[in-house]
């Protein structure tokens, strides 16, 4: 059995009433590729959000390699090993994609004010240090070309991809990948989807994927977690997951009838919620 | 292909300040005249080269707290006094009525860069929790605080409408406002000073330029632009964002020592929310987050009552004299001066710095467009 990296217990989060998770159980192993799927507003980025010491739930433990991070702030967070990505991009758009990914570096850094601005010794062997792994980070996701453009002028793709080199630029071990390919078209859905499987072969790094690609998570995922308001529904093997009738009738309601879920027809009844503009 | 011109085949030189031959080459030129027109200028032009010199040390430095961090600063004003009156309290005249104990430039600069920093470090917490406007509401506070203070503790300031003396600009036993000789060429004070803040300002450009391309400006971007993703990415808001304010004080500090000690008097009255908007006005001018758009714009802003002075010799209507005309050299000034704020922001908002970008680039293509 391999080694527990995170353990969430009966987290509970809600705003003036409103509730956003509530009681979720889950567990992701080291290495392990763990999907979090349901429909907008089931409070999936809610978790990651928890889990990143941006939120703070009122009840439940989150533990990460052994240490309770509930009540941590985010940068202490960052300094225990998770990394993240965004749903709507969060990059520093008016820097280069190199100093977004060094940014992502920023805890490899040792040095002090007064030793950037002399730039000498230890800061500038940092500097040079840090710049070869971001090149490593550029080269992996396909980017040198773009690695001195400003991030707000590139095409959302490619912002998508920068923002992954980022969390990826902190050495994580564990990811949060809030919709990586949203938006985006098949070939370039293929190219994320290889980063992400490289990511778990070769580095061995553990990831929480939320995504409304349903076709992605059932390939990619070695498990999947089901949430609808706030509550966890199902949870386990893709081709399990996507039998329940629960998942089912959450997804397109209690008029569908079909065993088999296709995931043309999810994204039909994804683009509906998301015509109302939920998100 | 190695060995080919311009082609960078070490970290260490692609990411060094001038990367290329030809930028060192025209830098050092630059350098070199400009430093070259001590023994040329006039010293009307010398000493407003001074002081522009010296604004553009505090324009850097408001420019790394609001350019770089995001952080509106409208205290600059109050930082840049209490740098010039530590100045006059350690280098002023010992033995007057007014606070002054006659050291050497060597301690009363760095001091006046420090004791404004350890109250920028004072003042920096409000900032942790206050943003935009609102931080630029409470850094207003601050100027008012400054002003009262300054107004009222007359053992140090003189008080209003009096003023007193500030600090001798003498380093180590070589008084600056004397005038003094060398290779041959004699040099009046305002040419000294002119080169002497020049010096200062190589070395602090110089070390805020560093800053901003390493671990703690790369943060200080970070927080303007994304302030939650910062966090995320592992860095620590409030530290850096006393980092910010505490630098930008040195350098306001190190400032206000220098432009007053040139001038040779200071008001109480002049460490106004004027002044402030001043020092904005240089940076959105010269460009944010630009070490060499904070220096252009302090230069621009510091030569502009020249320029309309040049002006006004021209045009028939601008009087000279502050009763006649239709509209006199003053009016003029101040109608500019916020007409120039409002055209960059809507024209330019890359500042100065970004017309000279752009210009560079027109010339790298030419003769083409593209």
């Amino acid at each position: 059995m391999t080694e527990r990296l995170l353990d969430v217990e009966d987290l509970h989060l809600s705003f003036a009433g409103v509730i956003a998770i509530d009681g979720v159980d889950f567990h992701v192993d080291e290495g392990e590729l763990f999907a979090i799927i349901g429909p907008n507003g089931a409070g999936k980025t809610s978790i990651f959000n928890c889990l990143n010491g941006v939120y703070r739930p009122q009840r439940g433990s989150i533990t990460f390699g052994g240490k309770n991070v509930v009540r941590m702030k985010p940068n202490k967070v960052a300094q225990l090993g998770i990394a993240r990505t965004f749903q709507n991009i969060e990059l520093f758009e008016n820097l280069t994609v190199l100093d977004n990914i060094l940014l992502g570096r920023h805890l490899h850094f040792t040095y002090g004010p007064l030793a950037a601005g002399i730039y000498a010794g230890r800061a500038r062997k940092q500097e040079i240090a840090n710049r070869a792994k971001a090149e490593d980070i550029i080269d992996f996701l396909e980017i040198p070309a773009y690695r001195k453009s400003l991030v707000g002028m590139l095409p959302y793709g490619i912002q998508k991809r920068v923002e992954l080199g980022r969390a990826l630029a902190m050495e994580p071990r564990l990811l949060l990948l809030d919709e990586p390919v949203a938006g985006m078209n098949v070939e370039e859905t293929e190219d994320i989807a290889r980063f992400i499987l490289d990511i778990k072969d070769e580095l061995g790094v553990a990831m929480i994927l939320v995504e409304h690609d349903m076709g992605l998570v059932m390939d990619i995922a070695d498990r999947v977690m089901v949430l609808d308001f706030g509550r966890k529904i199902a949870d386990g093997a893709p081709d399990v997951v996507q039998r329940d009738p629960e998942v089912i009738r959450a997804y397109l309601g209690e008029e569908f009838h079909s065993t088999e879920l296709h995931s043309a027809e999810i994204e039909a009844a994804e683009a509906a919620i998301r015509g109302k503009g939920s998100s | 292909m190695r060995g080919r011109p311009g082609l960078v085949t070490a970290y260490r030189r692609d990411m060094s300040i001038l990367p290329t031959t030809t930028q060192r080459v025209w830098f050092f030129s630059f350098c070199i005249v400009v430093a070259g027109l001590t023994f040329f200028l006039s010293d009307d032009l010398a000493s407003r080269g001074a002081s522009a010199a010296a604004a553009a040390i505090g324009a850097i430095g408001l420019n790394l707290v609001t350019g770089w961090a995001g952080q509106i600063s409208l205290g600059h004003a109050f930082f840049l006094g209490v740098g010039a009156y530590t100045a006059a309290a350690l280098g002023g005249e010992s033995g007057g009525p007014l606070i002054g104990l006659g050291l050497e430039m060597w301690i009363w600069l760095p001091a006046a860069g420090l004791v404004a920093a350890l109250t920028g470090l004072l003042v920096a917490p409000i900032a942790f929790r206050l943003r935009g406007l609102y931080l630029a509401f409470v850094t207003l506070g601050l100027v008012f605080i400054g002003e009262h203070i300054f107004r009222e503790w007359d053992s140090l300031t003189g008080g209003i409408g009096v003023g007193r003396a500030t600090a001798k600009p003498v380093l180590f036993g070589y008084d600056l406002s004397k005038e003094g000789s060398f290779a041959g060429f004699t040099l009046s004070p305002e040419q000294q000073y002119y080169l002497f803040a020049l010096i200062v300002l190589l070395v602090m450009a110089l070390f805020a330029k560093n800053l901003v391309r390493s671990r703690t400006g790369r943060a200080f971007s970070a927080i303007r632009d994304r302030d939650i993703a910062a966090e995320i990415m592992g860095i620590h808001l409030s530290r850096s964002k006393l980092i910010a304010f505490t630098v930008s004080s040195f350098y306001a500090g190190v400032a206000g020592a220098l432009i007053y000690t040139f001038i040779g008097f200071v008001e109480p009255r002049t460490f106004s929310l004027t002044l402030s908007i001043v020092y904005i006005a240089m940076i959105l001018i010269g460009g944010a987050a630009s070490i060499m758009g904070s220096i252009m714009g302090a230069v621009f802003i510091t030569f502009l009552p020249r320029i309309v002075d040049l002006v006004a010799g021209v045009v028939p209507f601008i009087e000279e004299s502050p009763s006649g005309g239709f509209l006199t050299v003053v009016q003029v000034e101040q109608i500019l001066f916020g007409l120039l704020i409002v055209v960059f922001l809507i024209v330019e908002p890359l500042g100065l710095h970004g017309v000279w970008i752009r210009i560079r680039n027109y010339w790298k293509a030419w003769p083409f467009s593209y």
